[in-house]
This record gives C-alpha cells, structure tokens and sequence, in this order.
C-alpha cells in the first residue's frame, strides 16, 4: 500500500494514514473487497508503532471505509465508497489551501493570481487526459 | 487500573553533590513504546539504569514487573533484555559463544527468531566481539537483548553512531517485539524523528527532571508553530504571549508557542502583526522550545 510518512508538517501520523488510505479508497486505488496489509506488515514498511496503525485502522473502521474480519484479516469495505462527511472533505481541503495561500503570502502572490493558476494547471491536466490510463495513473499520485 | 510494567515514583539519585535525578516519576503499561529524549547527560541513562537495578535510588522506589530491580535482579533481568549505549559486550567470546552465552540464562531463547536475525545482519558467527565493527556490535546486542523474547525491552540510544541500515534493523525489531509479542519498549534516542515514528508515548528530561511526559499525540496537541508578519520590523524577537521560541528577522517571524491559538492570535494582533499560518508543532520543534533557550536568545537568523 503506497503509503507516505512526512513528519515536517505536523499533522499526527495516524491521522496521515487515515486520510491516505481514504483518498486510496475514492480514487479506487484500493477496491472494495481488497485486502489491506496487516498491522505488523504496515508499521514494519512505514517504521513507525504499530499501535499507530491499530488507532488509523480503528479509525477508518468506525468510519465505514474499511471492515475486520475475524481471523482473516481488514478488507476496503464493499459497495460504494462511504460518501466522506461534506465536513470533513471541507477540512482536509482548506487545509491544503491554507497552506497554498500561506507560501503564496510569503512568494509575493496575490490571491488572484492563485485562483488564475489554478485554473491554468487545470486546464493542463484536463489535456493529458488523452494519455494512456496507466501512465495518467502515475501522474496523478 | 491497568498493571504497569514499570512503575517509578518520585526517584531521585545524587552522585557526590550532582543531582542526576530530581523527583522522576515514569510508568510504562503492557504494549506500549516508550520514548525518552533529552540532552546528552540530562538523566535518560541514569533512569534506565534504575529500571535495570545497576543503580541504588537515593530517594524514591523504582518496581519493573511489581518487583524491586536492586533487590531481586534475577527476577527482573530474566525478563528484560537491555541493549547498552555503550554496548558493552564480552570482547573475547566469538558472536555463537554469545548467543549460546545468552541462551543459558533465558529459558525462553527462540534460536530460530536469533538465527534468523544472525541471517538477515549476514553476521559471521565466528568472528570475535572485539573485531566486530560498531553496527555489527550493535547486531549482535540487538540479538542478545531480543531473541528471549523478554516482556521488556530496553534500549539506550540504540541508533547512536549507526548508519541508515542497521538502524533500520533497530527499528525492525522493536516493531515486531510489540507487534508480536505486545512487548513493551522503552528507548532513548537524540533523533526525533525515531522518537515521533516509534513511540506512543513521549518523556523529555532536562537536568534530571522530567518536563514533558504523555501520549505522544496529546503532547503535540499543545504546541503549535505558526507563521507570523508584522506591520513595522523588529530587531529584537518580539514580546509575544505563550511563545516559546522566535526565529526570524524583520517582520517575519516563525514561532513554538503553547496553548490556545485565539490567545496568540490576540497577543500578535496587540503588537500590530497577523499570524499567516498555524499547525501542530512537530516533536523537534518542541524539544526546540523546551530546551531552556528564551526567545531573546534566539538570533535573528
């Protein structure tokens, strides 16, 4: 499971788990049913506790996203993915946001100019989508 | 209330007239990874050496596993395995005698687990300890310390001197001392970033006396760093409530600060700036901010 650990910003690790694994599940890099690999297996690939995996997959299980099933192991849950609290969305985009604007502040950009770029690296990507799915796939990681 | 493996209460310890310990008090549950950070000589050795029984409390009672270490070391030590930041190893054995050395004195010895980790370090079992190199001394006490599975793992600097690779076996074997055994682990170590990666809990001591001990998620809750401008410039840190370190110059500034935002917020409005940007405080930035640096000593960069 591609998962990445960046300690530089401060936001707790379960949490950076919990929220990769959600953003892996919605864009169907994990599919439901699929296998998620087990606690020892994860802390060892991350290097971290695993009682930090225990508290992100207790987490996204209370959440919907993933199921334990006794004695064989966790599994993305089946179905459509559980529509993430509209709250939640919101929180983990500003976030993003408050940061872009924040370097943006500090580079001398002013909000318009953000707001046009943005649209400007939109309307890039929205032509690449005429690559192949695989290497679209890479791209968007 | 949950049993404590480790139970130190109000611990104090003088050597001549230092005082290496001041009124510690640490406690470690089942399953849980234990970190301590502090400076060099700030007491991290000291209190481990407690938990071992190779030092007598001047003040205070140390328990591991309910029992007192100094009094019944046999009943502890069978049960703790303890790698030393100086690795202090018999020099003359050859890397099997120390395992079958090891072996004799914990019943509970898996030589498939110590063979496979002899394996995985492509350790050569007949080489003598003194003409192991510095992370191969470390293999092989790491195998000592591991392989009996003990209810206690103790690991003093472990990575101190280590390059990327063995410290990464370092890690390895505490993930799976407590992810397959429920183990409990307690290691010091000067990298913060091992610290925030492996420990659930979090203890920093500072001359001796311990100045921040709790959940490690919880501990980071409480500090924040936020990016902050100001109208006018400032030669000098700015005064600012609940900030704990300034770096900067002119009229940005990044600054540790404790509590809640609204207050900060209120105390950089007071003096004309705006904060452009808060999150959590990372665990280096903390031990930043705790280590007894006050922001007017803090140079502007």
């Amino acid at each position: 499971m591609d998962i990445t650990i960046n300690l530089t910003d401060g936001v707790p690790i379960y949490r950076q788990i919990v929220n990769q694994v959600k953003y892996l599940v919605a864009s169907r890099l994990l599919l439901p049913g699929e296998e998620l690999p087990p606690i020892r297996t994860l802390a060892l690939q991350l290097k971290v506790t695993p009682n930090t995996i225990v508290k992100a997959y207790g987490e996204l299980e209370t959440s919907g996203v993933i199921q334990k099933r006794q004695g064989s192991g966790t599994f993305v849950s089946e179905g459509r993915p559980q529509p993430v609290a509209l709250r939640e969305r919101r929180r983990v985009i500003e976030q993003r946001i408050d940061s872009l604007l924040a370097e943006a502040h500090q580079l001398n950009f002013s909000s318009d100019d953000i707001l046009r770029m943005v649209r400007e690296r939109k309307a890039t990507m929205d032509e690449t989508t005429a690559e192949p799915a695989e290497v679209k796939k890479e791209k968007t990681r | 209330m949950e049993q404590s493996v480790v139970d130190v209460k109000e611990l104090s310890r003088w050597f001549g007239g230092k005082n290496a310990l001041d009124r510690v008090s640490f406690r470690a549950t089942a399953g849980q990874v234990y970190g301590l950070v502090g400076a060099n000589g700030a007491g991290k050795t000291t209190l481990l050496k407690h938990l071992l029984g190779l030092l007598r409390a001047t003040t205070g009672s140390v328990r591991v596993f309910g029992l007192d270490p100094v009094r019944d070391p046999v009943g502890v030590l069978s049960r703790v395995g303890y790698l030393s930041e100086e690795r202090e190893l018999p020099e003359w054995m050859r890397v099997d005698e120390l395992m079958r050395y090891t072996q004799a004195y914990h019943p509970t010895w898996d030589a498939s687990y110590a063979h496979e980790l002899l394996e995985t370090f492509a350790l050569d079992p007949a080489k003598k300890i003194k003409d192991l190199s510095k992370g191969m001394r470390a293999q092989a006490g790491l195998i000592a310390a591991v392989a009996y599975r003990p209810e206690l793992l103790i690991l003093d600097e472990p990575s101190s001197g280590l390059d990327a690779v063995v410290r990464r076996d370092i890690l390895d074997a505490i993930v799976r001392a407590v992810a397959d055994d429920g183990r409990t682990v307690i290691f010091s170590s000067h990298l913060l970033d091992e610290v925030e990666r492996m420990s659930d809990h979090v203890t920093m001591i500072q001359n001796g006396r311990v100045t921040l001990s709790g959940v490690l998620d919880d501990v980071r809750r409480d500090y924040q760093r936020s990016r902050v401008r100001f109208a006018e410039h400032f030669n000098q840190p700015p005064i600012l409530d609940t900030a704990l370190l300034l770096e900067g110059s002119g009229r940005t500034w990044s600054v540790i600060h404790s509590g809640s935002l609204e207050n900060f917020r209120a105390s950089v409005l007071a003096r004309g700036g705006e904060v452009v940007e808060s999150r959590d405080a990372t665990l280096e930035e903390i031990f930043l901010a705790r280590a007894g640096r006050n922001n007017q000593q803090v140079e502007a960069a």
